[in-house]
């Protein structure tokens, strides 16, 4: 099939798509944005977590045809120009990341947290995190990093 | 004056890329290169009748099929080596009956995931359909499944292998069955821990590419042991090693399974790279990862102890059954490291320690993350446990009076190290961490909360565990540092990092040692290309290693520098300094252009006597600039050209580091649920040269010792199928599992290098199965002797508490005395 759909803001087609190949795949293999990772390919561990259509979904579930027309959102696209996401900001500044290979997906979730609840409790943030598995960094700085990311936000 | 960076919690330079997708990891590179997938054995133990590949082959875009007589034939038609056995990394004399596996299975194969057929596709998705279609024809084996019927040698995984045995070795201090007969008190303790895995998120992978015009192979393997990959690939392959170049790319975490090398797919895959001319490249999924790669932990061990009435052992006798697996590439690593380490910060009396390695039809054993010291810590601390309940005695005070004292240091326990080198601790002082741990856990007050959370009805318990870590292991590390003319400072280290923020502390390591600001050096680590000779990034080395090699580099730039700069300044080089990357004659402030300074960017410069100028700043080098006298050779007859500098570092034996875990747990008196209420830790790895990196390693060891002592286990059926291969049934903690751990540091700086650092690594994870088990069994009121726990076994334990099948801790039950009775604290938990 052809896919189009509209990525990181840009509007992409892709030809020969199989319809039934994860968005993960598409996106890694076709759109040159590796930036989302693959660590399960079981909707278990976050890694190659991106917006819907401004829902989070692990692209190794979703089959690119149901991107049609839709809007893909990466860890690619956060940032606008040069200018850090206050999440990503946040990661880098509490520490939290040590391998990163975790990282993009718990950035699009953290996003993802953070606009639906600007002022999340620990409880809510280990609830809202507990689909993202980090091999690394015992999880600790990235509560960090959520918390900071919260407060500044607050303080904007 | 530069800020000092070492000991500075300074953000990581690696964070930038990695938070924006930039991360380039194995998967990442290597667009458009051919796909391998391979058929791997679904069975524990089989022979391979034949293998047909007749309906594969008219699938459309597949490139090649290989099985082990491809290689046979390559290596006869050439002089590659890939029909032979992959190669026994670390030989022993105790290893009598080592045994290593085929690249691809020849006639045998000896665990479900051992590769038998390779497939080379246009993509993976086609590689996997020829594989569906190949059949391999197996006769079936009884398989060896677990240290039981390992031991019972009922049915053999190598015929010629008698009762599975690989290796039985002993060390011994004294005698210590004696001490232990004449000891007022003895007890003796049956333990057993299971298989866990490192399970980094990132799998292992390989990419080749061969250019035949060049006749250089490039691989990229997500590898903590790049040059070693390099060497094997050479040997392997029969390539010159000059011609061929590794590069670990982004590392998505190691943990230990990926320093074993070369895995099968990294000789395979640059094989057919070669052969056909095309990139290839294999990346592991997530369920190969689990039957395919390594686990670790799974042993089962008695410990018999001889001790006085104050609780000082006499004498301890250790004995571990290890399971190694299917093979035996990483050799006795992990069983000797537990019964060395297994001391941690005691004195043992005489000791005698004994192990008996063994196959199973299983994934191969080698190490992962505390490799081997987790299980000995587990042993001696429920020894310590068990100890303070028969005497009636304080946990803590059953351990302070076995500890080490700072002043016994250097302390030799007479025993040989996994490096081959003499077991003896170089500095610590365990008695003070031990009053930081109780300080901060309030380990005197938790009587009176246990007290009060019993009244409530709640069940709550407290539990301890000490270890000491041989960290920081030789041989040796180099580094390379080079002052560029831009005054850009560029390090290259041979080992490989797999997220600890190498490039950080290295950095700082080198812009301290030369005077320049952090952000202008830049790391280099597991590039081949850039740097050859190098061990590789294991046994919490790193910052020990590598960073003693940086310093010493640095420190020889640095000389180089002051001695060109006082020429060019006709000063004194002992009157000079650099700061902020300007060496500047000391006690003279700063004046860009004055005759009292010079630029590091300069000094580079001047350092490479030039004919030909590109820019500005080379024309400044060329010969009618430089003048100077012409009887002299522009480079002197002991220099070269450049401020660069390579060094290595390599200690004459280990550096322990200690630390010490409580933490307190609720259990369900219901449910029989585990919850973890405070986690704390004190720790010491002597100088911290980024405390931040420091802390991040601690939490996450915490994190997968969480795991390992609560959650994760790796479930074999009798008949070798592992059914909980896959992140849905294998539980790696989340957000919602992992403590917040609390911690407090020591630093008792290592007497052995110039940096006097020690190894940060690995602590987080070694004791906390010990500790557990130390705060379950506190609330339970008996023992508990197998980890992991989950909540239904416990469950069960109690049952089996409750009609008296297991004795309740002597403590508990008002059954306390001091005569010499020899108590079987045992108890078979299954
Ligand atoms: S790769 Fe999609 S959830 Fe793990
Ligand atoms: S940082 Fe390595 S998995 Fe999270």
């Amino acid at each position: 099939m052809h896919l189009n759909c509209v990525v990181n803001g840009e509007p992409r087609q892709v030809d020969n798509v199989w319809p039934g190949e994860s968005l993960l795949y598409t996106l890694r293999e076709r759109m040159g944005l590796p930036g989302s990772k693959n660590a399960c390919e079981q909707g278990e561990c976050g890694s190659c977590t991106v917006y819907l259509d401004e829902v989070p979904v692990c692209a190794c579930l979703v089959p690119a045809g149901q991107a049609q027309g839709r809007r893909v959102r990466t860890v690619e696209g956060l940032a606008e120009a040069t200018q850090l996401d206050p999440v990503q900001r946040a990661f880098l500044e509490a520490g939290a990341v040590q391998c990163g290979f975790c990282t993009p997906g718990l950035i699009i979730t953290v996003h993802d947290l953070l606009r639906r609840n600007p002022r999340p409790t620990d409880e809510d943030i280990r609830e809202a995190l507990a689909g993202n598995l980090c091999r690394c960094t015992g999880y600790e700085k990235i509560l960090d990093a959520v918390r900071l990311a919260a407060a500044e936000s607050e303080v904007r | 004056m530069t800020t000092r960076m070492i000991g500075e919690p300074i953000p990581r330079r690696e964070d930038p890329r990695l938070v924006t997708g930039q991360g380039r990891y194995l998967d990442d590179l290597g667009a458009g290169a051919l796909q391998v997938a391979f058929v791997r054995s679904p069975h524990a133990h089989a022979r391979i009748v034949d293998i047909d590949v007749t309906d594969a082959l008219d699938v459309d875009g597949l490139v090649a099929i290989y099985t082990y007589e491809d290689l046979a034939a390559a290596d006869e038609a050439g002089s590659s080596h890939l029909s032979e056995p992959l190669p026994l990394l670390i030989p022993h004399p105790d290893l009598t009956h080592p045994r290593t596996a085929y690249p691809l299975a020849r006639d045998e194969v000896n665990h479900v995931g051992e590769p038998v057929v390779m497939v080379v596709a246009t993509d993976r998705y086609v590689a996997e359909d020829v594989c569906d279609r190949i059949r391999v024809n197996y006769e079936v084996l009884p398989a060896v499944v677990g240290l039981d019927a390992a031991i019972e040698a009922t049915h053999l995984v190598h015929p010629d292998i008698p009762g599975n045995i690989g290796a039985h070795m002993v060390q011994e201090r004294g005698d210590a069955r004696a001490a232990i007969a004449a000891a007022p008190h003895r007890l003796e303790l049956d333990l057993e821990i299971e298989r866990s895995a490192s399970m980094p998120m990132e799998g292992r992978g390989v990419y080749a590419r061969w250019d035949a015009d060049d006749r250089t192979l490039r691989v990229y393997t997500s590898t903590q042991a790049a040059t070693s990959v390099r060497a094997a690939i050479a040997a392997k392959l029969a390539v010159p090693i000059d011609r061929v170049e590794v590069i670990a790319p982004d590392v998505g975490g190691g943990f230990g399974v990926k320093v074993v090398h070369p895995w099968p797919e990294e000789v395979l895959i640059p094989w057919a790279a070669m052969r056909l001319g095309r990139e290839v490249k294999w990346t592991e999924d997530r369920r190969e990862h689990f039957i395919s790669s390594a686990h670790e932990r799974g042993q089962k061990q008695k410990v018999r102890v001889g001790f006085d009435d104050d609780g000082r052992l006499l004498g301890m006798e250790f004995q571990v059954w290890h399971d190694h697996g299917a093979y035996t590439p990483y050799g006795l690593i992990v069983p000797i490291i537990t019964t060395t380490q297994v001391l941690g910060p005691y004195k043992p009396g005489a000791y005698r320690g004994e192990f008996w390695s063994l196959y199973t039809n299983t994934v191969i054993v080698t190490p992962y993350r505390g490799a081997g010291r987790p299980q000995g810590c587990f042993a001696m601390e429920r020894t310590m446990d068990a100890i303070a309940d028969y005497l009636g005695l304080d946990r803590t005070v059953v351990r302070e009076r076995n500890f080490i004292q700072p002043e016994e240091m250097p302390y030799d326990h007479g025993l040989v190290f996994q490096d081959g080198r003499g077991l003896v601790y170089d500095s610590g002082n365990y008695p003070a961490l031990l009053d930081k741990l109780k300080a901060l856990v309030g380990w005197d007050s938790f009587a009176e909360y246990a007290e009060q959370a019993r009244a409530e009805g709640r069940r709550v318990g407290i539990g301890l565990a000490c270890y000491v870590e041989g960290t920081g292991v030789g041989p040796y590390e180099g580094a390379h540092v080079r002052v560029e003319t831009t005054g850009e400072v560029v390090v290259a280290t041979g080992l490989t990092t797999q997220g600890q923020g190498h490039q950080t502390m290295l950095a700082q390591i080198v812009a301290d040692e030369l005077g320049v600001p952090v952000e202008r050096v830049t790391v280099t680590t597991g590039d081949t290309r850039r740097f050859k000779y190098a061990v590789g990034t294991f046994a919490s080395r790193t910052a020990v290693m590598s960073g003693n090699a940086a310093a010493l580099a640095a420190r020889k730039v640095r000389a180089k520098a002051l001695r060109i700069a006082s020429e060019a300044l006709e000063v004194d080089p002992s009157d000079l300094e650099i700061v902020d990357g300007v060496v500047r004659v000391r006690g003279v402030p700063s004046s860009p252009g004055a005759k009292t300074e010079i630029p590091l960017s300069t000094v580079a410069v001047l350092s490479n006597p030039l004919r030909y100028a590109f820019d500005a700043e080379a024309a400044r080098a060329t010969q009618f600039a430089v003048g100077g006298s012409s009887e002299e050779p522009p480079v002197a007859e002991d220099d070269e050209p450049g401020l660069e500098a390579v060094d290595y570092y390599s200690p004459p034996r280990s550096t322990f580091a200690a630390g010490m875990h409580a933490a307190i747990v609720e259990t369900d008196p219901e449910t029989a649920e585990i919850k973890v209420l405070r986690y704390c830790v004190v720790h010491d790895c002597g100088n911290l040269i980024n405390p931040r990196i420091v802390e991040g390693q601690i939490h996450g060891g915490v994190a997968q010792g969480v795991g390992g002592a609560l959650y994760e286990r790796m479930v074999y059926d009798s008949a070798g199928q592992l059914l909980n291969a896959s992140f849905m049934d294998f539980l790696m903690p989340y957000a919602s599992e992992v403590p917040t751990v609390e911690t407090d540091h020591l630093q008792t700086p290592s007497p052995l290098n110039p940096l006097g650092v020690k190894g940060a690594g690995e602590a987080g994870v070694i004791p906390a199965a010990a500790v557990f088990a130390s705060a379950i069994s506190d609330a339970e009121g008996f023992a508990i002797t197998r980890m992991p726990i989950s909540p239904s076994e416990l469950f069960e334990l109690r049952e089996r508490f409750a009609a008296g099948e297991i004795p309740p801790l002597r403590s508990r039950s008002g059954h306390i005395s001091g005569e010499g009775r020899f108590v079987r604290a045992k108890e078979d938990s299954r």
